[in-house]
């Protein structure tokens, strides 16, 4: 049955409770899939047949005996930058090739738990270091929808396998639009929960403050039903909230009454595609006919948001990978004549050359003499840009604005200039800054069936209210995410 | 402490580890010298990649309670750093510690009626150790890492240069280890690399005001090590000083075997240690609930019990320092003088006795034991025999005098026989005290002790001192 | 502000990262272009700004003293490139005698 890889949790739970098919028929109807297409795809660096087997015997058994969780059976790819215990993890490098971490991390855990089926592990930017997949340290990752276009990243290899049916869920993390990016790019929902929502424990760590792990899926409704099962407070996470869950309130109401702002400078940036402009007009449309009204707003420090991200990360990254050393884990310099010389040949070929590049750029923000030119100064600027939002959300309950920029664009057309890479993500990443939660949903195609994203911010902690209005825009517009042809 | 017309400077920074039973920053159990390598880690103080701190509420209230004890500011609000720097013993390469809101500021220790002025108390996390491969580590071919001290809590303390001597520096260390081990925050055993004194050294011309160039020591691992590493460096210093040279700003190791410093500063290269403020351990508000509660349930410091042993017992100064050094002798002391016991003699017997030989008696059976002595029952060589046995079986001094019929004997007249007996034993020695060698006295003694333990000595010397004349 | 070549050198060396043909020139090309770009913050005033460490709202995380199991020698030492005899062994470190 080829239409099992098309379908959402809500769809899936309920056909395998009618045992229409077992959740090892699922899975094996999503691996088909894989070996048709990945070679084209190539969303996945490797696959877990030993977890997949386990884990969907485990989940049949739970049905048999009445299980009515959501996620038993669910197939899902996990982003290769997310620990689990015995399986290969190399957050897309070179240097952590062969690492099978002891342990497996808290959000992946929890979904386990909760009866989630492991495919494998997908593509990502090296180090989560990317808007494109293309600095992964294995290959880049082909978006469905375009073969030769780039997915978006870094978690470009998640987002494609939501986006092709291999897989009905994927787990990616967002740093400074790392998940809402991609899912814009290939038309899948993609959510960045509030920082602080979702442990980070066993995420191998870009930048610390900024990190954040997220479900791609192909309705709003099944990214709430990952994050809920996902978040809620860690022991082993001192950055993790005790807030309650409550992600799922609300989910139906809609935006009748409710105030979406529009900020000005998201809709005019600099860099804008005409298409996806007219996408998120087209949007704001909707949301009028379905009562909500639409008020400008401003983020006046937007123009300083990617400058402040660009030293906070780097900053964070570069300390984040000093342990990357060769000693106890991953690739190292066997052959050299003292541990300096070691630390630098195992370096200097285990990182590939953006992650070099921040490594450089983040020591030098950090160093004496520069410490508070760059980085204070970095941490003041992201005060500015929090105090923007507060003050916008005392005018309006959700902001809404394009994802990206622009669509997928060709592998290999923004490589030589690092800052116009950057610029992918000037929509998102001030999100991150301020702790935000985002989603992405899609919201319509170019001519050439290049997917547009529309994204949704809410205040901290109000995931709901971003859910609710993503769930609200799926209703008013009819646009839902379709999984991607191939012959 | 002079040196040719220089003043010496010196101030502390000892590192101790606090009692706690797990790691600064996860589970692990802290472990013990000896415990297989890599035997006591976990994923996340072996630095794995996606890993997380969360910090040791017990290691907080170490802290908390030593800066209490130091007389401490404690600032409302405090937070942990990262020290960048990459080296084999340091898993994620950085050290989380911390650097501009330590935990406490701006205290003192009392020393021999002057405040040694404490300028921070702060937490950090110990690095793991290094092996290498031959002896020296500057020709070894490769080393080997052993992370299972990595994690394990540790509490700076630095002072200001505010001592002037090695044996200064040696007095604050031995005092801060007391106040330490009363206070319950660590057991502060050198020996087993629990606490970790790294002196600060300088010279200047008595006068100036502006520091000289310091350089600090490390590797020292008892108080006699470190008074003699001091005493070292002055000398070195002063020998470069006065030979018109200028002292190089480094770390210099102590070498046991060799008895000097030498120099450990890496040639090359600077390290520039990039702090910012940790972003994966939120900071912490320190609430004045919780510093009332811990100063609260702070025990007597040594310095206050010196004070009242001197004042209340009316101790000799240089007996209430001994006394007050060790918390379970102190305590030994006042429950015994409790007992009915006088307090100059349980305090001799606490200090000639009991600390030396580590045999702790009980504070009832104590005081028995000095009363008998007191009264002339017993002698002191067989109270010294009473006491080991009472601690051994936990028999009561009287129980052991009745069994062993130590009673001692002070009747002339049975003690005569005695001492006639030792006389026309020992001929040499009567006609040697006779003809004037009054030591030969000493020996007729020794020889009646042995002969009758019992013997009461006063009583038969006079008699001896009698009968020979 | 452009990077220097020495500036370069220092901030590889600071960070381990050893320095191929063409990395020296590359570094402090492209270095400088973000920069270049991240000197607009000099513009704003942020004298009486506090900087955002964390955005979290959580303080006073702490952990009962309590231990929980590790992992074994082995499971430790699994990732080693090279271990010996229960150590990870690293080469040479050169220190001055």
């Amino acid at each position: 049955m080829s239409d099992l890889t098309e379908l959402t949790i809500r769809e899936a739970a309920k056909l395998l409770r009618l045992h229409s098919f077992s959740a090892a028929e699922l899975v094996t109807a999503h691996i088909n899939l894989i070996e048709r297409i990945d070679s084209r795809v190539k969303a996945f660096l490797r696959f877990t047949p030993e977890l997949w087997e386990k884990q969907a015997e485990a989940a049949d058994a739970r049905i048999s005996s009445g299980d009515m969780g959501p996620l038993v059976g669910i197939p899902m790819a996990v982003k290769d930058v997310l620990c689990v215990r015995g399986v290969e993890t190399t957050a897309g490098s070179q240097i952590l090739r062969g690492f099978r971490p002891p342990y497996t991390g808290t959000a992946a855990s929890r979904l386990f738990d909760a009866g989630a089926v492991m495919l494998g592990v997908t593509n990502c930017d090296e180090f989560a270091m990317g808007s494109s997949t293309e600095n992964s340290g294995y290959h880049p990752t082909h978006n469905p929808w375009s073969l030769d276009r780039v997915p978006g990243g870094s978690s470009g290899g998640s987002a494609a396998a939501v986006a092709s049916g291999e897989a009905m869920i994927a787990l990616g993390t967002d740093t400074g639009g790392s998940i809402r990016q991609p899912a814009a790019l290939c038309g899948v929902v993609g959510m960045k929960p509030t920082y602080g929502r979702v442990s980070r424990y066993g995420l191998i760590a870009f930048a610390s403050s900024l990190d954040q792990i997220g479900p791609f899926t192909r309705s709003v409704e099944d990214a709430a039903i990952v994050l809920d099962a996902m978040a809620g407070h860690d022991p082993l996470d001192a950055t993790s909230s005790n807030r309650p869950n409550d992600v799922l309130r609300d989910l139906e109401a809609g935006v009748k009454g409710m105030k979406l702002g529009v900020p000005r400078e998201y809709y005019d940036v600099e860099g804008m595609e005409p298409v996806v402009k007219a996408a998120i007009d087209k949007a704001i449309k909707n949301f009028r006919d379905a009562g909500a009204e639409i008020i400008d707003v401003t983020l006046p420090h937007t123009d300083y948001g990617l400058a402040a991200y660009y030293i906070i990360a780097p900053a964070e990254c570069s300390s984040n990978l000093a342990r990357f050393d060769g000693v106890r884990y991953g690739m190292s310099e066997v052959d050299a004549q003292n541990v300096t010389e070691a630390y630098m040949r195992t370096r200097r070929r285990g990182f590939g050359t953006e992650v070099r590049r921040r490594v450089m750029l983040g020591t030098y923000a950090l160093s004496s003499g520069y410490y508070d030119a760059y980085y204070l100064k970095a941490q003041k600027v992201r005060t500015l840009i929090k105090r923007d939002f507060d003050l916008a959300f005392e005018k309006c309950d959700a902001i809404i604005s394009a994802t990206s920029p622009t669509v997928a664009f060709p592998i290999g057309s923004k490589t030589q200039d690092p800052l116009s890479m950057y610029l992918c993500d000037v929509l998102t990443l001030g999100g991150n800054l301020a702790g935000l939660p985002g989603i992405s949903v899609p919201c319509g195609m170019s001519e050439d069936l290049l997917p547009i994203g529309l994204q949704i911010m809410a205040p901290q902690w109000r995931e709901d209210v971003a859910l609710r209005v993503g769930r609200a825009y799926e209703v008013a517009s009819g646009v839902k995410a379709e999984v991607a042809p191939f012959v | 402490m002079s040196s040719a017309g220089w003043e010496v400077v010196i101030g502390m920074e000892v590192h101790v580890q606090p009692r706690t039973r797990s790691k600064m920053f996860c589970g692990c159990a802290v472990g013990q010298l000896g415990d297989p390598p890599n035997s006591n880690v976990c994923e996340i103080c072996l630095g794995m990649p996606g890993t997380l701190p969360v910090i040791n509420k017990a290691a907080v209230e170490a802290c908390l309670k030593t800066a209490l004890a130091l007389n401490c500011e404690i600032p409302r609000h405090t937070k942990f750093d990262r020290k960048n720097y990459m080296y084999p013993d340091l898993p994620k390469g950085y050290q989380i510690s911390q650097y501009d809101l330590p935990m406490s500021v701006s205290g003192y220790l009392e020393l021999d009626g002057r405040r040694v002025r404490v300028r921070r108390v702060h937490l950090e996390e110990d690095t793991g150790k290094l092996i290498h491969a031959g002896d020296k580590l500057h020709k070894a071919s490769e080393s080997f890492v052993d992370l299972n001290r990595a994690g394990v809590p540790l509490m700076e303390i630095v002072t200001e240069p505010d001592l002037r001597s090695a044996d200064e520096a040696r007095d604050y260390a031995v005092a801060l280890r007391t106040l330490l081990r009363t206070i319950g925050a660590s057991e502060a055993e050198m020996e087993k690399g629990q606490l970790r004194a790294e002196p600060n050294i300088s010279l200047r011309r008595p006068g100036t005001e502006e520091l000289g160039v310091k350089t600090e020591l490390k590797n020292i691992n008892s108080f006699r090590a470190l008074h003699r590493a001091i005493s070292f460096e002055v000398t070195r210093q002063t020998e470069v000083l006065e030979s018109g040279g200028t002292v190089v700003q480094e770390t210099r190791g102590w070498s046991e075997a060799e008895q000097r410093t030498f120099s450990q500063r890496s040639k090359e290269f600077a390290e520039d240690y990039r702090y910012f403020p940790e972003p994966d351990l939120p900071p912490l508000e320190i609430e004045a609930s919780w510093i009332e509660e811990l100063r609260r349930a702070l025990p007597e410091l040594p310095g206050a019990r010196r004070g009242r042993l001197v004042s209340q017992y009316g101790l000799p100064a240089a007996d209430a320092v001994l006394i007050a050094a060790d918390r379970d002798l102190a305590d030994l002391f006042e429950a015994a003088v409790a007992a009915g016991a006088e307090p100059k003699p349980v305090a001799n017997w606490i200090i000639g006795d009991v600390a030396p030989t580590g045999k702790i008696p009980t504070p009832e059976h104590l005081a028995e034991l000095v009363k008998l002595v007191t009264a002339g029952s017993i002698t002191r060589d067989q109270a010294r025999e009473v006491l080991l046995e009472s601690v051994e079986t936990g028999r009561s001094p009287a129980h052991i005098v009745a069994e062993h019929g130590y009673a001692q004997v002070s009747d002339e007249s049975t003690l005569q026989d005695e001492v006639e007996a030792v006389m026309q034993a020992n001929p040499r020695a009567v006609e040697d005290y006779r003809a004037g060698k009054k030591q030969a006295l000493g020996a007729l003694m020794a020889e009646l002790r042995k002969r009758a333990p019992q013997a009461n000595p006063k009583v038969a010397s006079e008699l001896l001192l009698r009968l020979l004349d | 502000m452009p990077l220097s070549r020495d500036e370069v050198r220092h901030v590889a060396m600071l960070a381990r990262l050893g320095l191929e043909p063409g990395d020296e020139e590359f570094y402090a090309e492209q270095l400088s272009g973000i920069l270049e770009h991240i000197d607009r913050l000099q513009q704003l005033n942020t004298d009486d700004i506090p900087p955002t460490a964390q955005v979290v709202e959580v303080a006073n995380t702490l952990r009962e003293d309590v231990p929980r199991p590790g992992l074994s020698q082995a499971e430790a030492l699994a990732n080693a490139p090279v271990a010996v005899d229960g150590f990870f062994r690293v080469p040479s470190i050169q220190e001055e005698a």
